[in-house]
C-alpha cells in the first residue's frame, strides 16, 4: 500500500452520510461489508477523488469492519486512488482496439501538450494523464475517461477543446 | 432487415423512460410470468436452447436448473454487467439505451429462480450507466414491478445495482460474488458451484446482461419459437460488438448462422474495411479467443463457409478455429503488428491477473516482458520457444479461466504469425526505427519489410 505524507481533510457530510445509508440499505443488515465498493466510490467522489489511509479507516469505522479489509480492497481495484491525482484525470484506454485506432498517439499528444509524463500531475494540479486498460468503448476508439464520462472518437482537436473546456470549468466529472 | 429481439425497440424515442417503455409493450413478460409457475419458465428457457452470452456459452436453462431450491436458503440472481473483455461493449449498449429491458428480464428470471433479492453487478467504469439503471429501478419500484407483492401476485423481489471498481477478473462469476461481498476479486475454487453456495454462501445464479435480456422475449413467444431462430445448437440472435479496422464499428444484432463474410462485408453490417485496406486478421469473440489469419476467416480449414455460430467459429479447434466467445469482433488490417498486439494483450492480462495462482500471476508478467523485448527489437531466437513454453504452462493450471484467456492469444499469434515474430528478431534495426509520430496513427504499427 502506498503511504503519502499529504494530509487529506476528512468531511463525511450529511448528504454523503445519507448516500452511504442508502447504499447500506441495499444489503441485508448483517452484510454491511457488501456495501464497501459502492461506499468507497461515494466517499472518494466527495474527497477530491482519492483515499488517504485516514479516510479508509473512517470507512472501516462506518461499515463496522477492520481497516485491513478496506486496505485490501482499495489496493486491489484500480479505480481507487491512494494519492491525489489531477483535478481532471485524463484516463486513456490503451488496450488493443483503442491502440489500433491511434490511442497511443493521442496519449503522447496530450502528455506533450501538458508537459507531463504518464501518471504525473501538472504543476497547477489541474490535469494528470493515465494509461488504463479496456474501458468498453472499443467501437468508439480512441477514447478517454474523465470522471464518470467517456470522451470518444478522439482527435487532437477534440483533446485541445476538452482541455480548454476543463480550464474554463465547463466539464462535469460526476 | 434481419430479425431483432434485443435491439428491436432501441430506436424508439425516449425508450429509456418507463412510460415509453411500458407503452411499447414493456413488462408484459412479467405479467405473463407471474401467471406461470417458476418451473414452467425454467422449462421454456431450457427449450429455447439459449446459451450464455457472456463468453462461455453454457446453456442458460441448464444453469438455472442447478440452483438449489431444496435447502430453503434465500436464493439470488446476479446479473453480470462487468463487461470488460477487450473488444466487447454490447451490454453497455443494451443498458444505456434500453435499461428497462434488463430490469424486466431480471424480474422474470428472479421469479423463475424463486429469488427475492437480486443484484446487477456493473463495472465501475460504467458509472453513468449505473445511474441510468438506478433511475430505471426507481421507476420500476414506483410502478409496482419491484418490492412487495408485485402486481398483486404475492411475489416479492428487491433489485439493486452494485458497482465494481475496475477489475476484469470480476467478470468471472465467483470473483464477482467475492466482489459483491465487499472483498478482493479472487475467484473461488469450484465446487461448490454458486448454484449451491454463492453470494453469502447462498444459492446464486450469475447470468450475463444479454442472456437475461433475452428472457422476456422467450416468455412472451415461447422457448420453441426462440429455438427456431439460428442454426443447430446456436439458437437465437447474438449481439456482436465490432471494433478495429472495419468501416462501421458498433453493436449489431445478428441471427446466429449469418456468414462471417456477410457480416464483415455487407453494408447492413460492417461494410468492409476502413479505407479499403486489406484484411489481415480477425478476433471473433473478444481478446481471449484465438486470432484467425486471413485465410481462415471466411472459410474453415475444410473449405466450408465460416458462420457466426458457436460451432462454426470453433471449427478446427484451436489449430484452425477460434470461438464466438463474447462477440467482441476485432478486425485487423495489413498495417497491424501482431507482435505489438499480442504484447498489448499480455500487458492487459498481467495487469488484470488477481495474483492468486502462481502460473497466471508470474506467467502473464513473463509473457509481457518477453513480448515487449521482441516488439522493441531486443528479442532472441529462443524467445519464441520460451513464450510457447510459458503459455503452455499457464493453460489449465489456474483456479479460473483468466490463465487460459491469457495463454490462448499468445499461442494463436505464434501459431499463425510466427514469421512476424521471427522478423522482429532478425531485423531489430528495422523494428527500432519505426516511426512513432506521424500523421497516420496506424503507421506506428507498420512492419516495413
Amino acid at each position: 500500500m502506498e503511504r503519502t505524507t499529504i494530509k487529506q481533510e476528512i468531511n463525511i457530510s450529511e448528504s454523503l452520510m445519507e448516500r452511504i445509508n442508502e447504499l447500506l440499505s441495499h444489503y441485508p443488515s448483517d452484510k454491511k461489508k457488501s456495501a464497501l465498493l459502492p461506499v468507497l466510490h461515494a466517499v472518494q467522489d466527495a474527497h477530491d477523488h482519492w483515499l488517504s489511509v485516514e479516510l479508509m479507516d473512517k470507512v472501516a469505522e462506518i461499515l463496522e469492519i477492520q481497516p485491513i479489509e478496506v486496505y485490501e480492497v482499495v489496493t486491489f481495484y484500480t479505480m481507487y486512488a491512494q494519492k491525489p491525482r489531477g483535478k481532471y484525470p485524463l484516463e486513456f484506454c490503451r488496450t488493443s482496439c483503442c491502440m489500433l485506432r491511434g490511442a497511443e498517439d493521442m496519449m503522447d499528444y496530450t502528455c506533450n501538450k501538458l508537459g507531463i509524463k504518464e501518471n504525473e500531475v501538472t504543476p497547477d494540479g489541474m490535469f494528470s494523464v493515465h494509461g488504463v486498460e479496456c474501458l468498453g468503448a472499443c467501437g468508439y476508439a480512441p477514447m478517454l475517461q474523465l470522471g464518470d464520462f467517456n470522451h470518444e472518437h478522439l482527435t487532437k482537436e477534440k483533446i485541445d477543446q476538452l482541455i480548454e473546456d476543463c480550464r474554463a470549468g465547463k466539464i462535469d466529472l460526476v | 432487415m434481419a430479425r431483432k429481439i434485443l435491439l428491436e425497440k432501441t430506436g424508439i424515442e425516449g425508450i429509456r423512460n418507463y412510460d415509453v417503455y411500458r407503452k411499447n409493450g414493456g413488462y408484459a413478460s412479467v405479467e405473463k410470468a407471474l401467471k406461470m409457475t417458476p418451473d414452467e419458465i425454467v422449462e421454456e428457457v431450457k427449450k429455447s436452447g439459449m446459451r450464455g452470452r457472456g463468453g462461455a456459452g453454457f446453456p442458460m436453462g441448464m444453469k438455472w436448473s442447478f440452483i438449489d431450491k431444496k435447502s430453503g436458503k434465500p436464493r439470488h440472481l446476479v446479473c453480470n454487467a462487468d463487461e470488460s473483455e477487450p473488444g466487447t461493449f454490447k451490454d453497455r449498449y443494451l443498458m444505456e439505451y434500453i435499461p428497462h429491458l434488463l430490469i424486466e428480464g431480471m424480474i422474470a428470471s428472479s421469479y423463475a429462480l424463486e429469488a427475492n433479492l437480486s443484484y446487477i453487478y456493473i463495472r465501475g467504469e460504467y458509472m453513468w450507466i449505473f445511474k441510468i439503471l438506478e433511475k430505471a429501478i426507481k421507476e420500476a419500484y414506483a410502478n409496482g414491478w419491484l418490492g412487495k407483492n408485485i402486481q398483486g401476485s404475492g411475489y416479492n423481489l428487491d433489485l439493486y445495482v452494485h458497482c465494481g471498481a475496475g477489475a476484469y477478473i470480476c467478470g468471472e462469476e465467483t470473483a464477482l460474488i467475492e466482489s459483491l461481498e465487499g472483498k478482493r476479486g479472487n475467484p473461488r475454487m469450484k465446487p461448490p458451484f454458486p448454484a449451491v453456495s454463492g453470494l453469502w454462501a447462498e444459492p446464486t445464479v450469475v447470468n450475463n446482461v444479454e442472456s437475461i435480456s433475452n428472457v422476456p422475449w422467450i416468455i412472451l413467444n415461447s422457448g420453441d419459437e426462440y429455438a427456431k431462430i439460428g442454426i443447430g445448437r446456436s439458437t437465437g440472435t447474438k449481439l456482436i460488438s465490432a471494433s478495429g479496422h472495419c468501416k462501421n464499428p458498433g453493436v449489431y444484432e445478428i441471427e446466429l448462422g449469418l456468414s462471417v463474410d456477410e457480416f464483415m462485408n455487407s453494408d447492413e453490417y460492417l461494410g468492409g474495411m476502413m479505407n479499403d485496406r486489406p484484411l489481415k486478421a480477425l478476433i471473433p469473440g473478444g481478446s481471449s479467443v484465438p486470432i484467425l489469419p486471413e485465410h481462415l476467416i471466411f472459410k474453415t480449414a475444410n473449405g466450408e463457409d465460416r458462420l457466426m455460430t458457436y460451432e462454426s467459429l470453433s471449427d478446427g479447434g484451436f489449430q484452425t478455429g477460434s470461438m464466438l466467445g463474447s462477440g467482441g469482433f476485432i478486425v485487423y488490417n495489413d498495417t497491424s503488428c501482431i507482435v505489438r498486439n499480442t504484447w498489448n494483450f499480455s500487458r492487459f492480462y498481467h495487469h488484470e491477473s488477481c495474483g492468486q495462482c502462481s502460473p497466471c500471476r508470474e506467467g502473464t508478467g513473463w509473457m509481457e516482458k518477453v513480448l515487449h523485448r521482441i516488439e522493441t527489437g531486443h528479442g532472441t531466437e529462443e524467445d519464441i520457444e520460451l513464450l510457447w513454453s510459458i503459455q503452455s504452462k499457464i493453460e489449465g493450471n489456474t483456479i479460473c479461466p483468466l490463465g487460459d484467456a491469457a495463454a490462448w492469444p499468445v499461442a494463436a499469434a505464434i501459431r499463425h504469425f510466427r514469421e512476424e515474430f521471427e522478423y522482429h528478431i532478425r531485423f531489430p534495426e528495422k523494428i527500432k526505427n519505426r516511426d512513432h509520430f506521424v500523421d497516420e496513427p496506424m503507421s506506428r504499427l507498420v512492419v516495413k519489410s
